[in-house]
């Protein structure tokens, strides 16, 4: 299993649970008085479950099993795998801090975090495309 | 890979650029107001990426990657998953339809519907893929 693999699949496993943890906090009734930042995760939540654990878990596995493509680089160009892996995990992690911050001040102007979270994560998935 | 499987994975990754194109737009409207029609585009989204890429990649690495038959056909009623294909990619269009053009009330439900049947056709044929190595 090549490296990249291997740190796809990690980072989708770690994302899972990360995921199910936050799938619980947010299950917590009102009386539970979670901070409002929390109560803001809820498209966070969704988007470690589907970016970051099923998808992750797609690209790794897409990385490893696909047929060559020459003998002198048989998964193509691994730098922009690794580029492509990097933009996804950093434009999810900015997501998952910004969007709450946003929802909680929306006067502080985070709002550029999003349109940067935004556009890393959009930039992942074209390179990955690129790359297979 | 078969030619069967290269289709749903290369049209996978068509939905999935659409569908983190219009993800993108969508989170950065949330920081940066463009315009207010973009969340009718939300159920494009999640029809782009659930269906179009999680299924579609799903089903083109099924085909590809189970167990197949000592004997030709190899992989048997290939005719099923390329039914599945069509209409999969012709359910997605129609619950697309439904929702973000808002065409009619029953573009949505007969979309699903079309969905339905285009994963019947396909589990019709993996179920005998899902076996040891004995045949059993």
């Amino acid at each position: 299993m090549p490296p990249l693999t291997r740190w796809y699949i990690k980072s989708a496993l770690i994302y899972l649970a990360a995921a199910l943890f936050l799938a619980l906090v947010l299950a917590l009734p009102a009386s539970a008085n979670l901070p409002l930042f929390i109560r803001y995760m809820n498209p966070a939540y969704f988007h470690l479950f589907l970016v970051g654990w099923v998808t992750q878990m797609i690209f790794g596995v897409i990385y490893w099993m696909f047929p060559i493509i020459t003998r002198a680089q048989p998964r193509g160009n691994a730098r922009l795998g690794w580029v492509s892996y990097g933009l996804l995990n950093v434009g999810l992690l900015l997501r998952v801090i910004g969007e709450p911050l946003v929802g909680v001040r929306p006067e502080a102007g985070f709002g550029w975090l999003l349109a940067v979270a935004a556009l890393l994560q959009w930039l992942a998935a074209v390179t990955f495309v690129i790359l297979t | 890979m078969p030619r069967l499987s290269q289709w749903f994975i290369r049209a996978a990754f068509m939905y999935l650029l659409l569908g983190f194109t219009v993800g993108a737009l969508l989170l950065a409207h949330k920081g940066i107001p463009l315009h207010p029609a973009l969340w009718s585009w939300l159920p494009a989204h999640i029809e782009f990426l659930l269906f179009g890429w999680v299924v579609q990649v799903t089903m083109g690495m099924a085909f590809w990657i189970l167990p197949r038959y000592w004997q030709q056909p190899r992989r048997p009623h290939p005719e099923f998953v390329t039914i599945a294909f069509v209409l999969l990619n012709l359910g997605i269009w129609l619950v697309v339809a439904g929702t973000t053009f808002r065409a009619g009330p029953w573009f949505l439900p007969t979309g699903r519907a079309v969905e339905g049947v285009a994963a019947a056709f396909f589990d019709l044929h993996a179920w005998r893929r899902i076996i040891s190595r004995e045949g059993t």
